[in-house]
């Protein structure tokens, strides 16, 4: 028998570097020094392209230089915009998390310390691409100019709501600035870029789609499934996971992170896997577009990983510090967005601390007018949109169980 | 004997099953070192161990595959999926293979795995966080599902789930976690402290799968109702002035028929209340059974009084929640008729 020849097997549990108490760590996280990892053309083969999942792509130093071969071709007006951008989804961000604390909403989720993704890559792609975005991404509405009181009048769900009361608060959906509709539950979106992407390769379109999922989430089916079919089409999409290494109190080894890198499970699908400092707009900005590039010529899928970290709770519903350090930001090596983009500009005689302070000033100016004027519409629960709106939509033409309802109701 | 609200008593339920069966297994999304998002596990890992009591990658669909296959092993399982409206990636999962491992195998496999869930609205969770399935489980035969109302039907019936060689489909009211809410949303929060039913014996006990409780008896109309409904169903009972017979089904499938039809005869009314949307409806087959067996004792039509056949809709959470209004109303076209 087996029994007598091997050791008593024994159940692997993963635990995490640093619970609460510990000295917080990541050590574990491999890291390359900014501008060592070549650019590659985009029709590099992919057997070309497989040690990029263990590299890190970074473009900006600890000085806020931007060295190495992925510096993107950018103007300091296009770095300015997008410093404005995310400083302006953190504000608004902060804004609408207090506002929850004040019984204004149900519920609230932020993006803090992740910023730089959304806006980067809302501003690496045209407008009519398509993003299947996760709940951490209002920086891409933000960085479109989609108005910000349509979101607030969302978030207190009432009578100006563009949702018209029917989704949770931030689960936006916004059509014309390519923000496709959100959802609950995690991951079910992923393939839906997929097909997306496939559809405008069969109408011999040039738009592409853009997939985000939280690295939690990749171990659900959906993530799986979507890069099977983006490899076996060849779909002009970029599906990117979010690691910013907390899944609410799961960390990121629970998903798989102590064997592989999240960008590495592109190896099994044959298609080039990135893996990018995700708190670097610049690098953000050029893993983006090189991939934008492949999916444009026809090339195919790019899975990219984006290395950050949540330095918030997961939502309103969280208390970070019972499951992880509470300093455990403070050591996050790769910094914070928004104060390495704004060294970078600085660095480049570009931008300045005074200007700095001067535009957080007017943004939060103009975030709190916004939400005075949302609450002049009214918050969650003394104003909402009029009730026939929770009857309508179900199907496009209503069938005779809602419209006997509607009358039970009394509408 | 101690005053618990329903999610200490599901946390002792597991505490004890953990503690006397060293096969029962709890995991699942942040159910490890946080003790879930609602702390139904807080503590169970620290006193129990890492391997007893885990977090599980977010995948409904390999939580519930690799918990059967635990389950066929020999362990006994207790995988907890975060929210019912989650529990549908695992749906192939729960209804090809828990539901069919037994009877395709004639036997030579099963899978005693207990899923517990999260379910119901009145908690303002939108779309995703408020929905009630269970008439989708009840559909499927090979699998049991069972909804508690009060903390001590929760630990005992979680601890008879546990035990149950089959799969069950545990609901857990989310909205009943705290207090007993019977749907008067505008007033102060109850607690559990002092309900009859919060009194929660320690150690193991089991309260029947299968078995119907009286909740209040009555000689005019039956009320059917479980989970939140049982005491959204009270209060329209108690607005209404009827002297109404409520039954809380406690399990839907096994379905204590006796208790039903017994009442049902004697009243010759019968008005059905759940959370879930009417069409396809649990109240659909309660019906149907009602009708079969008790029409020549039926004095009026069956109502049902549920949700809207719509998502359940952020803003509008109490005009879709099937609150004490609209079930008395139900009772007095009931006895009108
Ligand atoms: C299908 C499904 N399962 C579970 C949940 C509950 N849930 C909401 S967010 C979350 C964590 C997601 O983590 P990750 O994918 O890493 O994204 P992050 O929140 O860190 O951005 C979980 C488990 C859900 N919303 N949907």
């Amino acid at each position: 028998m087996a029994k007598k020849k091997t050791p008593k097997l024994h159940l692997h549990i993963p635990v995490p570097a640093a619970r609460p108490g510990d000295t917080p760590t990541f050590d574990h996280i491999p890291l390359s020094p900014a501008g060592q990892v070549l650019r590659p053309k985009i029709d590099t083969q992919e057997e070309q392209l497989r040690n990029f999942p263990y590299e890190l792509i970074r473009v900006l130093d600890d000085a806020g230089q931007a060295v190495g071969p992925w510096v993107p071709k950018v103007s300091a007006d296009f770095l300015r915009a997008g410093l404005r951008s995310m400083l302006k989804t953190r504000v608004f961000e902060n804004r609408m998390f207090a506002a929850h604390r004040q019984g204004k909403t149900s519920f609230f989720i932020k993006s803090t310390g992740e910023e730089a993704i959304s806006v980067a890559q809302s501003m690496a792609l045209e407008s009519d691409d398509m993003c299947f975005p996760t709940y951490r991404f209002s920086g891409w509405l933000i960085a479109r100019d989609y108005p910000v009181i349509d979101m607030i009048n969302q978030i207190f769900s009432n009578e100006k709501d563009p949702l018209k009361g029917r989704q949770l608060p931030t689960l936006y959906s916004a059509r014309d600035y390519g923000f496709y509709s959100l959802s609950g539950n995690v991951g079910s979106r992923f393939g839906h870029a997929v097909g997306w992407a496939m559809a405008s390769a069969y109408k011999n379109d040039h738009r592409i789609a853009l997939g985000l999922i939280g690295e939690g989430t990749t171990a659900e089916g959906d993530f799986h499934e979507a890069l099977t079919f983006a490899s076996v089409y060849k779909a002009p999409v970029i599906l990117a996971v979010t690691n910013n290494q907390w899944a609410i109190s799961s960390f990121s080894g629970i998903a798989g992170a102590e064997q592989a890198t999240f960008a590495a499970k592109a190896l099994a699908y044959g298609i080039p896997g990135l893996r990018v400092d995700g708190n670097d707009f610049l690098a953000i900005t050029a893993a983006t577009r090189w991939a934008a590039e492949r999916a444009r010529n026809n090339l195919g899928p790019t899975l990219i990983e984006f290395v950050t970290y949540r330095a918030s709770g997961h939502s309103t519903s969280d208390d970070p510090t019972k499951y992880r350090p509470a300093d455990e930001a403070q050591h996050w090596p790769l910094g914070d967005p928004i104060e390495r983009l704004k060294t970078h500009l600085i660095f480049q005689n570009e931008w300045s601390e005074e200007q700095h302070t001067k535009m957080e000033e007017e943004l939060s100016a103009s975030i709190r007018a916004t939400q005075k004027e949302g609450e002049a519409v009214g918050t969650l629960g003394n104003s909402k949109p009029s009730v026939s709106e929770m009857f309508e939509g179900v199907f496009k033409e209503p069938d005779w169980r809602v419209i006997e309802q509607r009358r039970e109701f009394g509408i | 004997m101690a005053t618990m609200n329903m999610l200490q008593a599901i946390n002792n339920a597991l505490d004890v099953k953990l503690a006397e069966d060293p096969d029962v297994l709890v995991f699942g999304e942040d159910v490890g070192y946080f003790g879930g998002v609602f702390n139904a596990t807080k503590g169970l890992q620290e006193k129990h161990g890492l391997t007893r009591c885990f977090d599980t990658p977010i995948s409904e669909g390999g939580i519930i595959a690799t918990a059967i296959g635990m389950g066929a092993y020999g362990l006994r399982p207790v995988p907890e999926i975060q929210f019912a409206d989650y529990i549908l990636p695992a749906f192939d999962q729960l209804v090809s293979e828990a539901a069919r491992l037994r009877y395709r195998s004639n036997g030579e496999f099963w899978a005693p795995l207990t899923v517990r869930s999260p379910y119901g609205g009145g908690i303002f969770g939108g779309q995703t966080h408020s929905q009630s399935p269970e008439a989708i489980f009840a559909h499927i035969t090979g699998l049991k599902t069972v909804i508690p109302s009060n903390p001590y039907d929760a630990k005992g019936l979680l601890i008879a789930a546990i035990e149950d060689d089959d799969p069950v489909i545990f609901l857990e009211p989310k909205r009943l976690y705290n207090g007993p809410f019977d749907g008067r949303h505008e007033e102060v929060v109850k607690t559990w402290a002092g309900h009859p039913n919060a009194d929660v014996p320690a150690g193991n006990y089991t309260v029947p799968l299968g078995k119907a409780a009286i909740v209040r008896p009555g000689a005019d109309v039956t009320v059917i109702a479980y989970g939140t409904m049982v005491h959204v169903a009270q209060a329209g009972i108690d607005d209404s002035g009827v002297d109404a017979e409520l039954i809380d089904l406690r399990s839907i499938v096994p379905l204590d028929i006796d208790t039903i039809v017994a009442s049902v005869r004697k009243t010759g009314r019968c008005v059905i209340l759940h959370e879930a949307s009417r069409f396809g409806g649990f109240g659909g087959e309660l019906s149907a059974l009602i009708q079969e067996r008790c029409f020549y004792h039926l004095k009026s039509k069956i109502e049902r009084v549920a949700g809207w056949d719509t998502a359940y809709p952020h803003a509008f959470e109490w005009d879709y929640f099937p609150g004490p209004a609209r079930l008395s109303e139900a009772l007095k076209r009931s006895m009108e008729a």
